[in-house]
């Protein structure tokens, strides 16, 4: 059965990172590094993914990693959004991960690369648009990739080719920044040409970056969840402290009734983003469904979130001084990444025989 | 008494002594509830053993398994889920001895006197009256109360009358258990947009009930109904349901065994109420199992929320998909069912009959203001009712 509340040590996990989050994601300090085209920051990464060894959650013991599954990745996911936190964790410890492990993890290249991701000594990401649906068309050759979410800073791109999935190292690739909606999630064009190292033929390595892909975007309904508690939380705060016509704004009826329909969404969203970290943990025949579900459902209630904490602030929702900015467009963004919700609706139909006219 | 293994024997026990297969289900539920394995939760001599309440599962399944009548819980949906709570924590012992037995088995039905033509989601307006009768101690009530399932089939009653107009609302009100077979009551149906009537009106008047079915003190009845209504909430959010367990079920057999009625419109619609319908399912399980490890959460109500506005968006949905069929309706006749069956009629039924499930049980809006006051935390909206005695009220 789906297991979907969380464990102790999960709790635990999400005390620490919460924790970290705050000690270092400040929100202001945050635009102005993305302003400025670099928004992570390597302590907090060094922090979460090496000290804390977030990084290694999906590896096992014996390839470097920490041994624990997607339902605690999925957990960290929750915090980083929540925090709008900038850091390659989507896309170097979930995607190319989860890609990485799908594959021969006996490769001597593999497991090397595997143990490095794991230890946050470096990050990969796939060379694939963010926006690519675990069932959707995969760019394959040498051209030019679009919207490659985190190259800039990786160590190590996994490139789609013909004849096979390759490990290429940045420095050899071309990697032009693009100037992203969501400023906390670098993207940029890549130009990954020839040579590298070969990790597998074209039909194993086709078949890892979609297991890749699948398991981010049923992980990246976590970060859904956490962005939309976030936006409730600080809007349920300001409203209350916020007064207008002689009474807290959140007295009254026609703005609670948001807050309450969008605590709904929120209450649903983790069932459905627990229901496809748990499937995804225990290889469940029912991942695919699961991950659809939740990614079609998380992926609304975020940007509702976040629109409604922009609205319900009132005129500071606008500014760029508040960080609710930051959360529209991640969560925008989200809607996006790893297929739109309409693209996992048409997954389902064909999963739950549901099939169109 | 705490272990599940005693149980499982207790359980083994009764069912050797009591063969499902050659007892009449009457005698089974009996010595079921005297063995103390109705409610497991509730104290010995009244159904239970004192044990934690995730361990009735235990017992259920082994019964389940064995063959063993159940107790029809929907039909006897509010004694077992509001009565007996309330009657548990505020009843005397001559009373939980009296009630709680043939209230499980089902041999006696239970109905809820609470709302009234006047006070419906402002409940506490009720207007109801119920003096004593300082000569023998009874009450004698007199007023109306008005959307009550089951009073047309129900033995007891759990009542909420005005007993002090002089106070503010929620103050003066008193919490009974009143008999349904006494002189003075009257049900009357009340037929409704399905053209059935699954609810009526209760007339009271001058109505006696012993001071001994009085549950807590006088004046106390607000904080009596409380018990009653939060127990409402976490049955209707417990429910368990396989995947297209509700609405949503005939409306995907439909459209699977009928390709001639599909659209691309009511494609999009149909994929976006399945996921909300899955997501909803999911929520409730999570609930569940909250439940079961002891972490009730605030969820129950959220549950009502979204089954409410589901229901209500599946059921429009599938008459629409129906086309020219969706013109027609089942059967109009005026029909007194016991309970309320939405699978067993046709789509115009369900749409129809949907339409209250955001009113009954508390409105969508009450609900909402709830879950903002009580599990966000925003400020109450100011109001003027507090303080004002209940006879100087506007109505």
């Amino acid at each position: 059965m789906t297991d979907l509340l969380y464990s102790e040590t999960e709790d635990d996990l999400r005390a620490a990172v919460r924790s970290l989050v705050a000690a270092r994601g400040d929100t202001a300090a945050l635009a102005a590094r993305a302003e400025a085209g670099s928004p992570y920051d390597p302590r907090l990464w060094a922090s979460l993914a090496a000290e804390m060894g977030a990084a290694g959650l999906l590896v096992p013991e014996k390839l470097g990693g920490q041994g624990a599954s997607h339902r605690e990745a999925a957990v960290v996911l929750e915090e980083l959004g929540r925090g709008v936190v900038a850091a390659p964790y989507l896309t170097s410890s979930v995607v190319a991960t989860q890609a990485l492990l799908s594959l021969d993890t006996d490769t001597e290249a593999v497991a090397t690369l595997l143990a490095e991701l794991a230890e946050g000594r470096r990050t990969a990401v796939l060379a694939v648009p963010l926006s690519a649906a675990p069932d959707g068309p995969l760019p394959e050759g040498t051209g030019r990739v679009t919207g490659v979410a985190d190259a800039a800073t990786a160590d190590v791109l996994l490139v789609l080719r013909a004849d096979g999935l390759y490990a290429v190292e940045a420095a050899q690739a071309v990697v032009e920044p693009l100037t992203p909606l969501d400023l906390t999630r670098p993207l940029a064009a890549v130009t990954a040409g020839e040579g590298g190292t070969r990790l597998a033929d074209a039909v194993a390595g086709a078949t890892a970056v979609r297991s890749g892909l699948l398991a981010g975007a049923g992980l990246l309904a976590s970060e859904q969840l956490g962005i939309a508690e976030w936006c409730l939380e600080e809007t349920v705060r300001h409203t209350g402290e916020r007064h207008q016509f002689n009474r807290p704004v959140g007295s009254f009826q026609a703005l609670k009734h948001r807050m309450a329909q969008l605590w709904l969404e929120v209450v649903s969203a983790r069932a459905a983003a627990r229901a496809a970290a748990d499937a995804l943990a225990t290889g469940s025949p029912e991942a695919a469904l699961s991950v659809a579900v939740a990614q079609a459902y998380c992926s609304r209630v975020a940007v509702h979130a976040a629109e409604e904490c922009v609205q319900l602030h009132g005129g500071i929702g606008m500014t760029w001084e508040h960080p609710a900015h930051l959360y529209l467009k991640r969560a925008k963004a989200d809607e996006i990444a790893l297929g739109t919700p309409g693209r996992h609706k048409e997954a389902l139909a064909a999963l739950v025989d549901l099939q169109a006219p | 008494m705490t272990d599940a293994a005693e149980l499982l024997g207790l359980t083994r026990k009764l069912l050797a002594a009591y063969p499902p297969a050659t007892t009449d289900r009457a005698d089974f539920l009996k010595a079921r509830f005297d063995a103390g394995l109705a409610w497991v939760h509730f104290p010995e001599g009244l159904g239970g053993l004192g044990a934690p309440r995730s361990l009735q599962a235990v017992v259920d399944a082994e019964l389940a398994a064995a063959g063993a009548p159940d107790n029809d819980p929907r039909r006897i949906g509010i004694g077992l889920g509001m009565a007996a709570p309330t009657i548990l924590k505020y009843g005397s012992q001559e009373v939980k001895e009296r009630f709680l037995r043939p209230l499980w088995t089902g041999e006696e039905v239970w109905c809820q006197l609470f709302s009234e033509p006047g006070a419906g989601s402002d409940l506490a307006a009720l207007g109801t009256r119920a003096v004593r009768d300082e000569a023998t101690g009874d009450w004698v009530v007199d007023g109306q109360k008005v959307w009550t399932s089951s009073a047309h089939v129900a033995r007891w009653a759990i009542l909420i009358a005005r007993t002090d107009p002089d106070l503010p609302k929620h103050r003066g009100i008193t919490y009974f258990v009143c008999d349904m077979t006494d002189p003075g009551v009257e049900v009357r149906p009340l037929r409704q947009i399905t053209g059935e009537a699954e609810f009526n009106e209760v007339f009271l008047t001058g109505v006696r009930i012993p001071d001994a079915h009085r549950l807590g003190e006088v004046g106390e009845g607000w904080k009596v109904a409380q018990t009653t209504l939060n127990n409402e909430r976490v049955a209707i959010g417990g429910m368990r349901l396989p995947r297209e367990g509700g609405m949503i079920g005939p409306i995907a057999r439909t459209w699977r065994e009928r390709p001639e009625l599909r659209t691309h419109d009511l494609h999009q619609r149909l994929l976006t109420l399945w996921v909300e319908a899955e997501v909803s399912r999911l929520a409730g399980e999570r609930l569940r199992q909250q439940l079961v490890v002891g972490q009730p959460g605030p969820e129950g109500s959220a549950m009502k929320l979204a089954f409410a506005r589901l229901n209500q968006e599946i059921s429009g949905l599938e008459v629409e998909l129906r086309g020219e069929e969706g013109l027609l309706y089942d059967d109009w006749t005026m029909r007194r069912p016991e309970l309320v069956d939405f699978t067993g009629r046709d789509a115009g039924y369900r749409y129809l009959r949907s339409k209250g499930n955001s009113i009954e049980g508390g409105t969508t809006e009450v609900l909402l203001n709830i879950v903002a006051e009580r599990v966000l935390g925003l400020p109450a909206e100011p109001r003027n009712d507090k303080d004002v005695a209940w006879k100087d009220l506007a109505r």
